[in-house]
């Protein structure tokens, strides 16, 4: 964890060092927003932002900041990262779980009809779904459904955020979710078919139980076990999709704060964001393990014997 | 081994959407091999008379902004994004293999570096990270390649080493060894042959998601840069023109995804018949 965690740091902080040129130059020409800095200048931001260190000192300085909690300042605005993310945070994470809940209403319903009427025409037709739904390039669905629902009928805004309203979030969270959907359908699937095999199911049937009350009951509680761990996953994907969904749809979250960035120039808040969320994907990760070992004891078990 | 190659080809054929799958790669490749021949325009030459026509006889998928046919710069931006593809993945493959191998084969010291390295990638939403490597290289194709390449390593040398910590254990590598083979003759002999089926079955996926990578990080305006026809710059350039030509924004985006879905169709169908066992876990990434 701790080595993970370190491995993380150097890899952000070597961002900047893939781009080809003086770090110090194009700090000059992203504060000076043009191409014509002068020796002088680049020689005075070189020793302002401790850029004449060698490599790893700078990575320890810039470590201890973070440490410290200071990611350091838009090369910009000069606005602290730090704000600027924590500003943009919650656009995202409202459309995370906006984007989630749209995939798994899509998802486990069809996933269990799939799994109960396996190799039927429906579930057939679902599994393809699933796999479209996969292959399907979330911008050219979200330019889609804009074209169908906002130009077409009018019945959604464009884009934007408005005052943070359902209406806005429709197109983006459905545009997110659909790719989410897809992998929650198959895993839905997959487990259900597993756990229907299990003996205390045939008992269930046995007892003369409805089978209704068999699979949305007996089965599905342990059915959403597996679930639950992509969800850690998912969150990975909407991080992901957030780049191009917001993009497309000017959503003010982190992930258009971070494609923003990319073409600014803007290195300390690229580093930041990229910072940010892999420490909130790996989070995430973390308490999603934890809830597994709790929902499902085996488990634990199993990792004590390996 | 011939009737074991026999049963897996059979299955293979029996598995309709993958052959589907296999029919359209094949159908691309062809497009790509002849697009001059093909194509019944210029891609990159610029009419400006006849610019945001609607598809019609002499532009069967209309015109862009700068009256370049949609449909030959669709048919040239096959080579690009199979281009993209095949090097990426034959990239990341090879590396993914020698890593992965070296990990298992070679002892605790060094496979444990290399394990928490792929920890550390996997620690990043992965588009996410080739995002901003691509982004701090600067715009290009070849940036968007070197960017996915990077990220793209880390399934390949986890499953490699799986199948090699799985088979290094077993009887005929041990008396392999007892009878005096070298390292070398052992991988290149044992290990590596079992090692080839869930590659293929990753490399192919891993097709679907390079191709679809690339097209989204083109269409935020890092990777082909104009005149290149590529499909996600295409739909990004397309955008402005949405109200007045949405054929701009349909077609493009229709390439790209019957693309992906061909090569995940034919993924789905070699995994199932290749290694069963794979089932349900390559897809997650």
């Amino acid at each position: 964890m701790f080595i993970v965690a370190l491995g993380v740091t150097i890899m952000t902080f070597s961002i900047m060092h893939f781009a080809p040129g003086d770090p110090a130059e194009m700090i000059a020409i992203a504060r000076y927003g043009t191409e014509d800095v002068s020796q002088e200048e680049i020689d005075w931001i070189r020793a302002q932002e401790g850029l004449d260190a060698p490599v790893h000192i700078q990575y320890l300085r810039w470590l201890n900041h973070v440490l410290h909690g200071d990611l350091g300042r838009s090369l910009i605005t000069g606005e602290s990262v730090l704000t600027e993310f924590l500003l943009r945070f919650p656009a995202t994470l409202k459309l995370a779980i906006a984007s989630m809940i749209v995939s798994l209403l899509i998802a486990i319903p069809i996933g269990i009809i799939s799994a109960t009427k396996q190799y039927s025409v429906t579930d057939n037709v679902s599994m393809i779904g699933a796999l479209i739904g996969v292959s399907m390039p979330n911008f050219w669905l979200g330019l889609l459904l804009m074209l169908l629902f906002s130009l077409y009928l009018g019945l959604l805004p464009v884009c934007g955020y408005g005052d943070g309203d359902i209406k806005h979030m429709i197109l983006p969270a459905i545009t997110l979710g659909t790719g989410m959907a897809a992998i929650i359908t198959r895993l839905t699937r997959s487990s259900m078919l597993e756990v229907l095999k299990q003996d205390y199911i045939t008992t269930a049937r046995a007892k003369g139980l409805r089978e209704k009350v068999i699979i949305c009951k007996h089965a599905l509680k342990n059915a959403l076990i597996p679930v639950v761990t992509v969800i850690g996953l998912q969150f990975g994907w909407a991080l992901e999709g957030a780049v191009i969904v917001e993009t497309i749809f000017a959503w003010p979250g982190v992930g258009k704060l971070l494609v923003d960035s990319i073409f600014a120039r803007d290195f300390a808040m690229i580093q930041g964001c990229v910072l940010f969320i892999a420490v909130i994907f790996v989070l995430v990760n973390l308490m999603v393990d934890i809830s597994y070992a709790y929902l499902d004891p085996r488990i634990r078990y199993e990792k004590e014997g390996r | 081994m011939e009737s074991r190659l026999a049963v897996i080809f059979k299955q293979f054929l029996e598995h309709k959407i993958a052959m589907v799958g296999a029919l359209i790669i094949l159908f691309l490749a062809f497009i790509a091999i002849f697009a001059p021949y093909i194509a019944p325009h210029d891609p990159i030459e610029i009419n400006l008379k006849e610019r945001l026509l609607s598809p019609n006889g002499e532009y069967p998928l209309g015109t862009d902004n700068l009256g370049r046919c949609v449909l030959s710069r669709i048919i040239y931006g096959t080579r690009v994004s199979l281009r993209i593809g095949i090097m990426v993945v034959g990239i990341t493959s090879a590396v993914g293999i020698a890593l992965g191998m070296m990990a298992g084969y070679y002892g605790r010291t060094l496979g444990e570096i290399i394990m928490r390295i792929v920890d550390i990638m996997l620690a990043f939403p992965g588009i996410i990270l080739a995002l901003a490597i691509a982004g701090a290289l600067g715009p290009g194709l070849f940036n968007v390649m070197i960017a996915l390449a990077i990220i793209g390593w880390t399934g390949y040398a986890r499953v490699v080493r799986g199948v090699v910590l799985s088979i290094k254990e077993r009887e005929f590598v041990e008396s392999a060894r007892s009878l005096g083979a070298s390292d070398f003759y052992i991988i290149s002999r044992h290990i590596l042959p079992s090692c080839v089926a869930p590659v293929i079955v990753l490399a192919t996926l891993g097709m679907a998601n390079v191709i679809l990578a690339a097209a989204a990080l083109s269409f935020l305006g890092l990777g082909a840069q104009p005149p290149t026809p590529e499909w996600g710059s295409m739909l990004n350039g397309g955008r402005a023109f949405m109200r007045t030509a949405p054929h701009l924004t349909t077609f493009p985006g229709l390439a790209i995804m019957v693309t992906v879905l061909a090569f995940n169709f034919l993924g789905d169908g070699l995994r199932d018949a290749l290694d069963p066992r794979l089932k349900e876990k390559v897809i997650e990434r």
